[in-house]
């Protein structure tokens, strides 16, 4: 189980972006994350994947664990092989290289050959599109390959838990729904997933959990059922109004704003 | 079909300098075969040793985007290695004799000093990685390729002051011999520079499609996407390094050779050879292995072919400028590619 108690991170030593943020991933589960740009969503797996040093940021308060064990500032490839992988916002393939020499990156960490080869098969099982498409220059793969090979990738890990950063971020509705039913697949052999997401719908239709961040910390969370039902989440994340004629509008702005009083403070 | 627009001028004025050159050498070549075919493979020697180096150079700037400036210090370190070795016959900086010089007969111990060698000039590379290159990871890349720069200074001085580079023999079992085919005298280091290239350059193609490898050109292309897979970016520098200063110190014991020099020793100058290479590095593009290897042969072709068909002909070109010519191939290949011949256009990388 993961656990993110009141984490606070900082950039530069002067921007803070995480203001005492808290989640937890239970084993087995999928957890959906929440937000709109700039909510702080890919800080928050930058920490924990351990990442932040890149972009000069660090942790500067709170805790993170993982089964117990504290990870915060750990190397990142001490926490991938403790059983945590990530799959980076924006694909990150590496293009210059092969789909196969791809694949071969995500296993780096596995040293046993057998286990390797065993994970391989697995991610040509999830997909099948990859396996026609091995050797062949990751650059040119269209975008929803290129998502499938950055899932395949992290896959091949074998990791526990698995970090999505929005994965449908680009893609047609079809293929969103064709990596939400991998997410789905992934989950039931066993791997826990945190997916960040700004698809809320997407998020909730599968997730077990899910939280709602705004600058910085948790302004809500349950269950999807819970979430789907809320007025503002239906209409900051869904796009879903009650009414639409004119005339309520400004009343409704009003409504936007004690809402997001509401939530930040 | 190529335009005649001003884009394309250095490219017109290269198959216009090419066709005349070839003509010439066309003509030299049947009114001297022997003579030919010696600067031939006298060249493609010139040219593997510069391939080598220019291999070094790719190797530590593909992982790391380092230009490393002390590859010709690293060059003429190894060449002092293997001179303590096997001229002094003891560990490099220490009194213990070398144990290794007097197994088998004179070339086994000889080749087994050598690998000490380079087994010490990896060493020396892990170490200025570890101290000079890690801490400085993240910072602006000038600055790292001023460090290397001061490296170059400050290892040189070592070299030549500290450790005295007078001189040194490197004491190859086969000398200055050689072997003469089709009246051409070719040296034995000229057929060793070639074969070590053809090791080389099939050694680095293998180890880029191995594990390790793979993991080294993630880390060139994206190193924080490296890094999420678990791959150790510290690590990969290390084996970089470590594989780059031996590729220099190859160069150097080759730059003690003919057709480089006909000493058989390490001179102040042997650390020359990597600024030498340098011109190679750059036409071949800088992240390239096959650039290297071309740009390489290419420069040395070059070198060579000027100064045994053009030196004599003319009054005004003076004896020394052999030396320039592969920085006038560099400049106009430059012009036709201006990211080396193989060079990736820095675009690539959003
Ligand atoms: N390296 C950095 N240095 C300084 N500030 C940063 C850095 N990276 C992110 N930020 C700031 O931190 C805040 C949160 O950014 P983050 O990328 O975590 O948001 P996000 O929720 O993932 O947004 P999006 O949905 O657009 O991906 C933003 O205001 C951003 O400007
Ligand atoms: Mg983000």
């Amino acid at each position: 189980m993961l656990e993110i108690a009141n984490l606070e991170v900082v950039y530069n030593e002067v921007i803070l972006v995480l203001r005492g943020l808290s989640i937890e991933v239970p084993d087995g589960q999928i957890v959906a994350l929440l937000g709109a740009n700039g909510a702080g969503k890919t800080t928050t797996l930058r920490a924990i994947s351990g990442l932040l040093d890149v972009h000069e940021g660090a942790v500067t308060k709170g805790s993170i664990s993982w089964n117990g064990e504290a990870i915060a500032g750990k190397k990142p490839s001490e926490i991938v092989r403790s059983g945590i992988t990530q799959v980076m916002e924006g694909r990150r393939v590496f293009a210059e290289m092969t789909v196969d020499e791809n694949l071969t990156t995500g296993g780096f960490t596995i040293k046993d050959k057998a286990a390797t080869a065993a994970s391989y098969d697995r991610v040509m099982e999830l997909f099948p599109q990859l396996g026609e498409r091995r050797s062949q220059t990751a650059g040119y793969l269209s975008g929803g390959e290129q998502q499938m090979l950055a899932i395949g990738r992290a896959m091949m890990a074998s990791p526990k838990l698995l970090v999505l950063d929005e994965p449908s971020l680009g893609l047609a509705p079809m293929l969103i729904e064709q990596i939400r039913d991998i997410i789905v697949d992934i989950n039931k052999s066993g791997t826990s997933v945190l997916l960040i997401e700004q698809n809320a719908m997407m998020a909730l239709s599968i997730a077990d959990y899910g939280y709602i961040m705004e600058t910085g910390k948790i302004v809500m969370d349950g269950e999807p059922a819970k979430l789907l039902a809320d007025d503002d989440v239906k209409e900051f994340y869904l796009g879903l109004h009650s009414g639409d004629d004119t005339e309520k509008k400004s009343f409704r702005d009003v409504k936007h704003y004690k809402r997001r009083k509401k939530w930040s403070s | 079909m190529i335009r005649l627009d001003r884009d394309n001028v250095p490219l017109l004025f290269l198959i216009g300098a090419l066709i005349p050159t070839t003509i010439f050498l066309v003509i030299q070549a049947v009114n001297d075969p022997a003579l030919f075919l010696e600067t031939l493979i006298k060249a493609l020697g010139l040219g593997a040793v510069y391939a080598l180096i220019a291999l070094g150079f790719v190797l530590i700037f593909k992982a790391t985007q380092t230009v490393n400036f002390a590859q010709g210090a690293l060059a003429a370190a190894g060449a002092l290695f293997v001179s303590f070795l096997v001229a002094d016959e003891h560990i490099p900086f220490t009194t213990v004799p070398n144990p290794l010089i007097n197994i088998g007969p004179e070339w086994l111990g000889w080749g087994l000093s050598v690998l000490v060698a380079l087994i010490f000039a990896a060493l020396l590379g892990l170490i200025i990685e570890r101290i000079t290159i890690r801490p400085m990871v993240g910072e602006p890349l000038f600055s790292v390729a001023v460090i290397t720069l001061g490296l170059e200074i400050v290892l040189r001085v070592f070299n030549n002051d500290t450790v005295k580079t007078e001189f040194r023999a490197l004491e190859i079992p086969w000398g200055n011999g050689g072997t003469t085919v089709g009246g051409a005298f070719i040296n034995y280091s000229v057929i060793a520079a070639l074969i070590t290239a053809v090791v080389a350059f099939v050694g680095v193609f293998f180890f880029y499609r191995s594990k390790t490898g793979i993991a080294m050109r993630a880390v060139a292309f994206d190193q924080e996407a490296a890094m999420a897979q678990g791959i150790n970016v510290g690590r990969v520098f290390a084996i970089a390094w470590a594989a780059g200063a031996v590729l220099a110190a190859i160069g150097g014991i080759f730059a003690t050779q003919p057709p480089v020099k006909q000493t058989g020793a390490v001179e102040p100058e042997t650390a020359n050879i990597a600024f030498r290479a340098l011109p190679a590095v750059i036409l071949g593009g800088l992240d390239s292995a096959t650039g290297a290897l071309l740009g390489g042969l290419i420069v040395g072709l070059a070198e060579i072919f000027a100064g045994q068909y053009a030196a004599g002909e003319s009054d005004w070109l003076g004896a020394g400028y052999p030396v320039i010519v592969p920085y006038i191939v560099m400049i106009i290949g430059l012009l036709v590619r201006p990211y080396g011949l193989f060079g990736t256009p820095e675009i690539r990388r959003v």
